[in-house]
């Protein structure tokens, strides 16, 4: 495991978010749907924190609300000193730079009208990092860092295959040179043999780059390769966390316990 | 481009298109005559060699006239078109972009604009105002921006949530950032499609309104004026209709065309041979 201190790196506590759906006849009748429900989680300095549960159990809305992509009713969200909640324009924008994201559908998380160059060079472009001469050197180091070729550099996302996406997508994340990345389900739309490069690459440069995970996914025997800690959440609530380890070995939870047994292939726990 | 001049509909009306262009273009070296010199001695000739669509009841040259009131029919369905598009794409994306009040505000007014009659709204504008083709393309393009507006709000509204929009949001990216690079551009492809179908339907206003008396005023040639002075002699002239008639229909015939195959192309959903 990757050497990791008790240091946490970001924190959040008690966040609370409430989805209106609109239903019934002329919108009245609205139900509320709770997608977050004090959730409260916390990410070790160069750990890999993973987040697991059904789909619609909230854990997308967490990965958006930590990163401020959707606004929270309640709760806060530390991260280098700040509270991302609190922040909002330019503040927010400055500290993106070391919170950075990488999503599920690599085919759906590239501009079809973008050159790969531009794509991955964004972040160097939006924070003015270097001079275009440098910012395309940088480019470059990060696409070979990622498995990918110069020649890439001027083709359009639709020539490449979904494997290759989402090295895309993870040098664009990356180049930044972020603390923090927060990974949505990132191998789910892959084929299983792609899915163990991706993980494989993710953990590579996770050590060379210290970089701290939350991974987002359903997929436990994923999690099992790539996380530390693990926060299992059902209907909007984080139900246990704690050490992969741990859990794996002795969940304490019965829906954990469902979760685990689910897993294709592997010995059923007692209950 | 090439794509989409490879749909046997699209490649028809790109030809039909550019070649009303290249006469409306070249109007003054094709012409054998001026459009408005008048002749006594040639009134209301049958079409021939020397008059290839015959002559009206002032002796003009048909044929002169069709080309360059081919010239006032495509300027007004451009700049018309161009106009409406312009606040539609602006409208739209501030609709579509920040929702909340801005957006209803931006849809209720599109929504009572669409529940008048445009051709009866314009009538009345163009009665206060003095008829002429400034007047008429401004007019027209104040009325007729509302489709636009929606489309590019329906698909601001959809990209917004598209991962590579909250990728860049991630990235720091400002509000202008996201709009230019990456929500419109992604969203012109229904624009374009509407857009040629729109310049078709203010071809056909623009030649109501000249028929009508409001719209290009003699003795500027259009061909809705020409169908006007056509009337008066249609029971022994019928050059002086069918001519501009048929041009009016095949302007409008070959938007159209273009105007769907580049929706057959760019959308292939609703493609019908693939």
């Amino acid at each position: 495991m990757n050497p990791t201190s008790d240091q946490h790196i970001l924190i959040a506590c008690g966040l609370n978010k409430t989805y209106t759906q609109r239903s019934g006849r002329f919108g009245f009748g609205n139900s509320k749907v709770k997608a977050l429900d004090d959730v409260s989680v916390s990410l070790r300095a160069g750990s890999t924190l993973a987040v697991v549960g059904e789909s619609g159990s909230g854990k997308s809305t967490l990965a958006r609300c930590l990163l401020q992509l959707q606004p929270l009713d309640s709760g806060e969200v530390m991260f280098q000193g700040n509270n991302l909640a609190k922040l909002s324009g330019h503040a927010l924008r400055q500290e993106r730079r070391h919170l950075q994201m990488i999503f599920q559908d690599p085919f759906a998380s590239l501009n079809p009208r973008m050159k790969v160059r531009d794509i991955v060079g964004e972040g160097l472009l939006i924070h003015e990092i270097g001079s275009p001469k440098e910012q395309l050197d940088q480019v470059v180091r990060m696409l070979e860092r990622v498995g990918l070729k110069t020649a890439d550099l001027n083709k359009y996302p639709h020539e490449f295959s979904g494997g290759q996406r989402q090295r895309i997508g993870i040098a664009r994340a990356l180049v930044l040179e972020p603390k923090v990345v927060v990974c949505d389900e990132p191998v789910s739309a892959l084929d299983v043999s792609i899915q163990a490069q991706i993980l494989l690459l993710l953990k590579s440069l996770q050590q060379e780059m210290a970089l701290s995970y939350i991974f987002i996914s359903h997929d436990l025997r994923v999690v099992r390769h790539i996380a530390d800690d693990i926060a299992v959440m059902h209907k909007g609530k984080i139900v246990e966390q704690g050490r992969v380890t741990e859990i794996y070995a002795a969940p304490a939870q019965d829906y954990t316990r469902n979760l685990l047994n689910s897993i294709p292939g592997r010995k059923p726990l007692a209950a | 481009m090439k794509r989409a001049l490879s749909n046997p509909l699209a490649l028809s009306g790109f030809i039909i298109i550019s070649m009303i262009f290249l006469l409306a273009l070249f109007a003054p070296l094709i012409a054998p005559f001026d459009p408005d010199a008048i002749d006594v001695k040639a009134i209301l000739l049958e079409p021939s060699s020397s008059h290839l669509m015959g002559t009206d009841g002032l002796g003009r040259d048909v044929f002169s006239r069709m080309l360059y009131g081919a010239r006032i029919s495509l300027l007004v369905g451009l700049v018309a078109v161009g106009i409406a598009t312009f606040i539609g794409i602006i409208l739209g994306a501030i609709s579509g972009y920040y929702r909340g009040w801005v957006d209803v505000v931006i849809m209720r007014t599109v929504d009572v604009m669409l529940s008048i009659p445009t051709f009866f709204l314009i009538l009345a504008v163009i009665a206060f105002l003095t008829p002429s083709i400034w007047n008429i393309m401004i007019v027209i393009g104040l009325t007729s921006w509302m489709g636009v507006t929606r489309l590019v709000r329906a698909e601001f509204l959809s990209l917004r949530s598209r991962e590579f929009v909250m990728a860049s949001e991630t990235l720091g990216a400002t509000d202008k950032r996201l709009i230019f690079k990456h929500l419109l551009p992604n969203s012109l492809t229904p624009v374009i499609v509407s857009s040629v179908l729109g310049v078709a339907s203010a071809v056909l206003i623009e030649s109501g309104l000249s028929f009508l008396g409001l719209g290009v005023q003699a003795p500027q040639a259009s061909w809705g004026n020409i169908l006007t002075d056509g009337k008066e002699y249609i029971q022994f002239a019928w050059w002086l209709s069918l001519f501009p008639g048929l041009a009016i229909l095949i302007t409008v015939l070959g938007y159209n065309l273009f105007g769907e195959g580049l929706r057959d192309v760019f959308d292939p959903r609703s493609s019908r041979n693939r």
